[in-house]
């Protein structure tokens, strides 16, 4: 017989509207940024995450009370909050910035969610944060990691599998290494950042986004969770990597070993 | 007087339709609201819709693309495209929750039809036929046994086919000679379809035969009834272009129906299949649409990276204005059609708009696609980049559901009404 956990899980997923993956990415006249006028979508590795929320209920049922979206952007970032809806989260919270504001950094971004959890103790409060490990507009990997910490919580970050175990209020989690895989015991309330082998996320279907019409979306200012999102890291100056000249070939490893030493690799 | 009249209602009509087209077009992606309404242009979708629009395309890309090619060698729809259509609420569109479906709007279902044809057109009349043919006539003529009946079937893992040509009958279609003999509380089908589109893949199939020929076309009735009733399908047509749907001949040999089946009563076949047809004409221009657009999609990146006398081919200014035509004439046809859509959904008039969307696209997409075979040169010509194959479907969409003469004939007719004095 199943242990009973002693209380319901609640999930939390932030998800970011970001640059689509496919879009071509290019530099803008001032060299400041690249050009945002183009296609945005969720951040993959926030999709994987969206989908591994969906799968825990799909495996734990009932246990789970509720999976919740949450994103900090200008108003447009609510069609990713619908996104995560039709996949299946609950129900969703907009943290919503002017639509000139740059994008907020991930300090704030923690301090944020922290902030949020904190308010949602009256409510039961939060057992499971759930985050893609990087965002693939600036790569930085931070959100999840400075969350724990603020939170004082356990990480378990580039998931490649995630097993909750809700009798011992415990999960089992696979991370990707640069030697390998390494399993982490965690325990709950935790941070999980979610790696591009976790899972493949479903696509919303249509009766699903038809669904996600009718699920609520919370709206919250950045003064109703007491943060500041103006940034504190300044870009100084974008550019394209250089563009890649042509190599040669070489017809023998002799040929080859001569034109290292001539470029310099003494190694050899 | 006669013109008076007309443009009195119809500017009743306008006023009417300017109060719906705003409530709809008000729906713009950010505003949420009922504020002022405005009426946005025709390319403006609410966010359910973009949603969808970019589900069926993600769909389109990873499940369809990779098979396109296989399915139209082999002149077969691959089970598990079916399945996944089913899977993804794409062949129930418009039907209720209650029912299983998607509960969205016709307009939706054009958007997936738009998507589907941008990568496989054959795909695309399968769920356009499923949709827009079978699933429509269900919705709009059957009693509510019928609905709870049969639309979760079609909703959920079932494919429809709608039975209305035969040898001797396309165009002058109500010249159908099936016959429906009334034998108790049954009624026995003889006769031949022929052109039926998902015929091989089939569970359920509308069919529209003549319960009393002394009334002609009156007599014409909608069964609806499944393949173990003994529906013999034949010979399966190779075909020029969308080759992976399946287009068979049907044979009804003392096939026998409950009068239970009959959709909408009696002598009212011709009826729904008038009515039917032209939603149908809005669904094939979709699919046109769609084809020309991929076709474009997939020829002009090509030329921006093929290299002739030291630059791209597609740099050239006559390539360019090429490029520029095709692209307005892609336009039109897409303003034509979803306008289309959306008279419909606003419950406006839309026979018209419908016939000159189907036509327009159906000719833009032969247009099209042909050019971008040779903007690929002799690449085009092979049938490995997939580009000639947009052609050799495009050719069916001035002939099916309604030839491009009927549909001019049609047009022609809007014409003369509103212009006789």
């Amino acid at each position: 017989m199943r242990p009973t956990p002693s209380r319901l899980l609640n999930i939390l997923v932030p998800v970011k509207r970001a640059v689509d993956y496919a879009v071509k990415i290019r530099v803008n006249s001032s060299q400041t940024g690249v050009d945002l006028n183009v296609k945005h979508s969720m951040n993959p590795f926030d999709e994987i995450a969206v989908e591994e929320a969906v799968r825990l209920r799909e495996k734990h049922k009932s246990d789970i009370k509720s999976i919740k979206a949450f994103t900090i952007g200008p108003p447009k970032s609510v069609e990713t909050l619908r996104t995560a809806l039709a996949m299946g989260a609950d129900s969703a919270v907009h943290v919503e910035l002017p639509e000139s504001a740059p994008s907020p950094e991930p300090l704030s971004v923690a301090k944020a969610i922290r902030s949020y959890i904190g308010k949602q103790e009256s409510e039961g409060g939060v057992d499971v944060v759930i985050l893609g490990k990087q965002s693939i507009d600036d790569d930085l990997g931070q959100t999840g990691q400075m969350l724990a910490g603020l939170l004082g919580w356990g990480q378990a970050t580039y998931a490649s599998k995630v097993e909750l175990d809700l009798g011992k209020k415990e999960a089992l989690v696979t991370r990707e290494i640069d030697g390998g895989h390494e399993e982490v015991r965690v325990k709950l309330p935790m941070v999980v950042t979610t790696d591009l082998r976790l899972n493949e996320p479903r696509y919303a279907s249509l009766p699903n986004i038809m669904k996600a019409k009718k699920k609520p979306v919370e709206k919250l200012k950045p003064e109703d969770l007491g943060v500041d999102f103006t940034p504190i890291i300044e870009t100084l100056k974008v550019s394209e990597p250089p563009k890649r000249v042509g190599g040669g070939k070489v017809e023998s490893v002799d040929e080859l070993v001569e034109k290292l030493k001539e470029h310099g690799f003494t190694a050899v | 007087m006669f013109r008076n009249a007309l443009s009195r209602s119809s500017r009743a009509v306008a006023s009417r339709s300017s109060i719906n087209a705003a409530r709809t077009f008000s729906a713009t992606r950010y505003r949420r609201s009922e504020d002022v309404p405005k009426l946005a242009s025709l390319d403006v979708f609410t966010e359910e819709e973009e949603m969808i629009r970019e589900t069926v395309r993600r769909f389109a890309a990873e499940v369809v693309q990779p098979k396109v090619r296989e399915m139209d060698e082999k002149e077969q729809m691959d089970p598990s495209i079916i399945q996944g259509l089913f899977e993804q609420g794409l062949m129930g569109i418009e039907t209720s929750a209650e029912y299983g479906g998607s509960e969205s709007s016709f307009t939706a279902a054009i958007i997936a039809i738009e998507e589907l044809a941008k990568v496989d057109p054959s795909v695309s009349v399968m769920c356009d036929v499923h949709n827009t043919l079978v699933n429509t006539v269900l919705r709009t003529y059957g009693t509510e046994e019928q609905k709870a009946k049969w639309l979760p079937l079609l909703s959920s893992e079932k494919l429809g086919s709608f039975c209305l040509s035969e040898p001797a009958s396309g165009s002058d279609a109500f010249a159908l000679q099936t016959k429906a003999q009334k034998d108790g509380d049954d009624y026995i089908l003889n006769g031949t379809k022929m052109w039926i589109t998902n015929s091989y893949e089939a569970d359920i199939f509308l069919i529209f035969a003549n319960i009393d020929p002394s009334k002609g076309y009156k007599g014409i009735t909608c069964f609806i009834a499944t393949k173990d009733m003994g529906i013999e399908i034949a010979k399966k047509e190779q075909k020029l272009g969308i080759r992976a749907s399946s287009t068979c001949t049907l044979n009804f040999d003392g096939v026998r129906i409950p009068k239970a089946n009959i959709i909408g009563g009696e002598g009212k076949g011709y009826k729904i299949a008038i009515e039917i047809l032209n939603e149908g004409r809005i669904g094939i221009a979709a699919q046109m649409l769609g084809l020309a657009q991929g076709a474009f999609n997939l020829s002009v990146p090509y030329t921006y990276t093929r290299t002739q006398f030291g630059q791209p081919v597609g740099h050239f200014q006559g390539m360019g204005f090429q490029f520029a035509e095709a692209a307005t004439e892609i336009e039109a046809a897409r303003l034509l059609t979803y306008n289309a859509a959306r008279r419909k959904d606003n419950g406006l008039p839309f026979v018209k708009e419908a016939a000159m969307a189907k036509w327009y696209s159906s000719q833009v997409a032969q247009s099209v696609s042909g050019q971008a075979i040779e903007w690929m040169g002799g690449l085009g010509f092979t049938r490995e980049t997939g580009v000639e194959k947009f052609w050799r479907d495009s050719k069916i969409g001035a002939i099916y559901e309604g030839t491009s003469n009927i549909q001019l004939q049609t047009i022609a007719r809007f014409i003369q009404k509103e212009y006789t004095p």
